[in-house]
Parts: structure tokens; sequence; C-alpha cells
């Protein structure tokens, strides 16, 4: 049963790989852990949801993976201001 | 120093002990559980199940996260409460006394009331000791039976499929969730899961299950049919697990009833989670959840509560987003449904609040297998359901949690000569902009 048609749309990888950062959303997250499994440089997003805060390691490709995978449409991408802080 | 003791080592109970520890750096915190697999998610288990995540992404707090936590465990089963020597006895592994206490004990899947249902190879979804029985199960199994409603009878459907077992998925009346989706969305999913090879049996009761030595080899329905299988998978409603308070006196319906400090009716006793049942606005009813996120939220406020930091635990409208064959699905607040007999009580990762009829019109729009489904109330909108497409899944949820006023759109809405969804994501961009930069397309 693969053909979950989840949140995918919200982050496109062009859209994600610009400045920003992975934000997740408050009371979704369940802690299932499939974003931190799913992260290619193993970021334990799942960490960051359950502290309601924003994905900002310097090591984050913004690959926009575990946007995707996530099955609540927990994590969404934030466009940084150039002047700092998020939109 | 103040002596707390928590009964449950799941979210509430967890989040309890972690509000205790932030407001009262010197107490002593206890906390006893008989799951010797202890604080793991239980939604991930549907994920463990059908092999999206391996076993050990279940447990989310590290070593550090106890050790800042700084907090004694008890390994044991809780045998008798008694709140007037405020004593909690364990059975062989003793007693404790408390100053306060909090019951986080969370709830149980409803056993099959039928003949045969204690052969080895039925199975239920409650704790990670079940889902690795079901995992183990599977592998040998080439066939199954579910039966049960919700989403948890979904998910062991699935799980199932995923794992290449023939799933036959047995409803007694003639469509999927009727207490939640209306006869649309239940057709959506019920195409979807044909589509999938699941084998979907309608107006079919299960009256027995059939063994070989000791293990499940059949099961037999009302009209005389055989379905031969290997694995029985059950959903048919949670309980709160009330023997400790119903013993100790305290005031339980269907949970144990708590104010908005989570206190219960007895003194220095206090409920979250799963087990308790608390006041909702929206409905105006005290109602019973069987989800993550008010489990945290009402075992955090009950520990802030606990220490004497008084703090209101507002129920905010029931929200759940979840799988149905494949679907993304958003519930929200209110919807009131039909008659379920799949179901005895609510199923796990479901809120009775959404089950309640209020007084509002019910709108609809359906594209393909995209489909939204608004209850509009007379100011405020009282509940969505966003199946497919979730562009409106965020928008809707803070609608509804935030009580929008929706005055400016709702003649709109009603004639519907615009699109629902344009609509409702035009008046959701304007009324909460902070929220703009989320959306992307
Ligand atoms: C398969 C599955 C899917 C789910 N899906 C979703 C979902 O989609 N969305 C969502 O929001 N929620 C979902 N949930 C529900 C969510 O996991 C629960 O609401 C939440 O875990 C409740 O937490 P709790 O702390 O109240 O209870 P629990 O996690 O049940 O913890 C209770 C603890 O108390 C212990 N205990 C009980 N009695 C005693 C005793 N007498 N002595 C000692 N220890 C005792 C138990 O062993 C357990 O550790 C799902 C759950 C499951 C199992």
């Amino acid at each position: 049963m693969g053909k979950s048609d989840s949140f995918p749309k919200v982050a496109s990888r062009q859209e994600v790989l610009a400045a920003g950062h992975i934000v997740p959303a408050e009371g979704r997250c369940i802690q299932c852990g499939i974003c931190s499994f799913n992260c290619p440089i193993g970021i334990d997003v799942r960490r960051h949801a359950w502290l309601g805060e924003p994905v900002v390691e310097a090591h984050c490709l913004t690959c926009g993976e575990c946007v995707r995978r996530c099955p609540r449409g927990v994590l969404h991408f934030e466009q940084l201001k150039i002047f700092g802080g998020s939109s | 120093m103040n002596r707390y003791v928590i009964v449950g080592t799941g979210v509430a109970g967890v989040s309890a002990a972690q509000a205790i520890r932030a407001t009262d750096p010197a107490a002593e915190i206890t906390l006893v559980s008989e799951d010797p697999h202890g604080f793991y998610s239980r939604p991930g288990l549907a994920y463990y199940l059908s092999g999206e995540i391996p076993d050990k992404q279940l447990w989310l707090y590290a070593k550090e996260d106890w050790q800042r936590l700084n907090v004694r465990f008890v390994a044991g089963r809780a045998t008798r409460l008694l709140p007037g020597e405020h004593r909690l006895e364990l059975g062989p592994a003793g007693a404790l006394t408390y100053d306060r206490l909090l019951l986080a004990v969370g709830a149980k899947a409803v056993r099959l009331p039928v003949p045969g249902a204690d052969l080895d190879g039925v199975a239920y979804l409650d704790t990670f000791e079940d889902a690795r029985r079901l995992v183990a199960l599977a592998r040998r199994a080439r066939s199954a039976v579910v039966v049960g409603g919700g989403i948890t009878s979904l998910e062991l459907t699935e799980g199932l499929a995923a794992r290449k077992v023939r799933v036959h998925y047995l409803l007694r009346g003639d469509r999927y969730w009727p207490a939640v989706l209306d006869e649309t969305e239940s057709r959506l999913v019920e195409h979807r899961l044909v589509e999938d090879g699941v084998h979907l049996h309608y107006n079919t009761e299960l009256v027995e299950v059939l063994g070989r030595r000791g293990r499940v080899a059949a099961i037999r329905t009302e009209k005389g049919e055989i379905i031969p299988c290997d694995l029985l998978a059950v959903a048919i409603g949670t309980r709160a697990r009330l023997e400790l308070a119903q013993q100790a006196g305290l005031e339980t319906q269907r949970g144990i009833l708590v104010n908005e400090q989570m206190a219960s009716s007895v003194p220095d006793v206090f409920a979250a989670g799963d087990c308790a049942q608390v006041f909702d606005p929206l409905t105006g009813q005290w109602v019973m959840e069987t989800l993550w996120n008010p489990a945290r939220w009402q075992g955090y406020a009950a520990g802030l509560n606990m220490t004497g930091y008084e703090t209101k635990y507002h129920h905010r409208p029931s929200f759940n987003v979840t799988r149905l064959a494949g679907l993304t699905v958003t519930i929200i607040g209110s919807l009131g449904g039909s008659r379920d007999d799949d179901l005895l009580t609510i199923a796990r990762g479901e809120s009775e609040a959404w089950r309640f009829g209020l007084e509002g019109v019910t709108l609809y729009q359906t594209a393909d297998v995209n489909r939204l489904r608004l209850v509009v109330g007379q100011k405020t909108l009282l509940g969505a359901l966003v199946m497919g497409d979730q562009t409106l899944s965020i928008p809707l949820q803070e609608l509804i949690t935030d009580q929008t006023d929706i005055t400016p759109i709702r003649e709109q809405l009603l004639r519907a000569d615009v699109p629902l969804d344009k609509l409702i994501f035009n008046f959701w961009q304007a009324t909460h902009p902070r929220q703009r930069g989320d959306q992307h397309g």
C-alpha cells in the first residue's frame, strides 16, 4: 500500500534547497520516528518535533525527505528572511 | 521533600514527570509500570507493523533524558490504591506512600467476546509486545482475518497486507467506520482496500474462532461461512483501565472523571491520558479520547497541578491525522456519525467528540479521492474532515481550534457559489497571517 498521498506537495526539492529550515507544526506529531529514520544524514528530526523546535542544524541539507515521509503533515519548510528570523 | 507517584510510563505519565521535575527540582518521583518496554511511541507501532520503521525507532527518550528527569522506576503492577492512607500497593513488589499520585494507566483493547477468542493467534495492537507478536505471526501466516473498525482495524489490515499476508476484513454492517465517515468517504476507503487486494466481507459477523491444536485455524460467521486463517486481528475498541480507580472510590464513567486541574474526585489523586474523561467545551460533554497529544498535554497539566502550581487544561477540539488505505485523512472537532456495529467503544487514535452531531450545516466537496466535509455552525466551524489532498489540513485545524469567527464568509460558504477549498484557504490566510510562510505553491 505504498500510494500515500499525504503532504509531499508542501515542499518540493527546489523549494527546500532554498535558504530555510524545517519547522514542526504544534500538536500533530505522534513520535513515530519515520522522519529521523529517513534523514540521510541522521538528524533526529523527531526530537525537534517533540521539543517543538525548528531544525536549525548547520548539517541539514533541507532535502525535504522528512517533510515528504511524515505521515501526518507535521513538518513544513519555512523560508528564512534575509535579515534573520523566519517568515 | 514531596513524594510523587505516577502509575504508567506512557506519554501522559512521562509528561507529568517532566512537569513535576521542572517545577519541583527536589521532588522524589517514582514511576510505576508493568510494561517492561517502558516509554515508546504507541502510534508508531502501526508503522513498525507495516515495516516502515525498525523497532528501535519507537523509543524517543535517550539515557540522558532519563538522567535529567531523575526518576525512580518500579517495575510491576499497581494492585490497590488506598487514598485515605496515601498508599499504593504493588503486590509482590511491596507498597509506596505518596503525597500526590497520578493515574496514567491508559486504555486496553476490548477482548473479543466469542468462543475460541483465547486461541493462540488471536492478536490485538496495544503494546510493543503485541506488535512484536503480530510481526512474528505475520511471518508464518498466509491469511488473516481482521475484525473491528476505526483507525486500528485498518492499521492492522494494511500492516498485515504490507507483510504479504492475505487479509479478509469483516464488517458487521454495510460500510467502513460509519461512526465517523459518511458514506462517500467509506466507499473511497473501501475501494482503495479492494484495489490493494484486501477481501472485504460486508454484513458479516464473526461468531466463533476455530482452532487446531490450540492455534487459530479458521473463523465461522453467523451465516455459517468458514474462513480459514492463521491469524485473527481484533480492533473492536478500547476501554480505560479503571480497576484501581473504581476500587479506590474515584468517580468514574467511561473514564476517570477529572476537573480542569486534572484532579479526580478524591484528594491528592490525579488522572491523565487515555484513562481520563475530560470536559470538551465544543460539545459540552465529558469525553474519552485515545490521542497522543492530548495525553501529553493532560499529563503535563496534571504534573504542574500536583506540585501546587495551578494550571488549567483546556481541551482543544479533537484532532487526528491518519492514513486510511493509503489516503491521508484529517479529522477535527465534531462531525456527527451513524451507528457503528464494528466498534464497542472508540478505538485507538480516536475521540468520542467526533461522533457528536452539533447544530450545524454540513457542506461537501469531492474531486476524485479528495474530499472535504465541513460542519458550519452559527459563528464558527464545528468540525471538518479532509481526505486525500491535505492543503486544508492545517488551515482547518487552526480555524476550528481557534474558534475563528466565520461571519465574513458564512453566507458565501452556504451559497456554495465559490469552491469551498478556495474560500477556506483564503479566509485562513487572511485570519492567520503568521502561518503564511509555511505554505508553498
Ligand atoms: C496502534 C496504535 C495507534 C495509535 N494511533 C494514534 C494516532 O493516530 N493518533 C493519536 O493521537 N494517538 C494514537 N494512538 C493513541 C496514543 O498512543 C495514546 O492515546 C497514548 O499513548 C496514551 O498515553 P497514556 O500515557 O495515556 O497511556 P498508555 O500509553 O497506554 O500508558 C499507560 C501505561 O500504564 C501502564 N499501566 C496500566 N495499568 C497499570 C498498573 N495497574 N500498574 C502498573 N502499570 C500500569 C501500562 O503498562 C502503560 O505503560 C494509537 C495507539 C496505538 C496503540
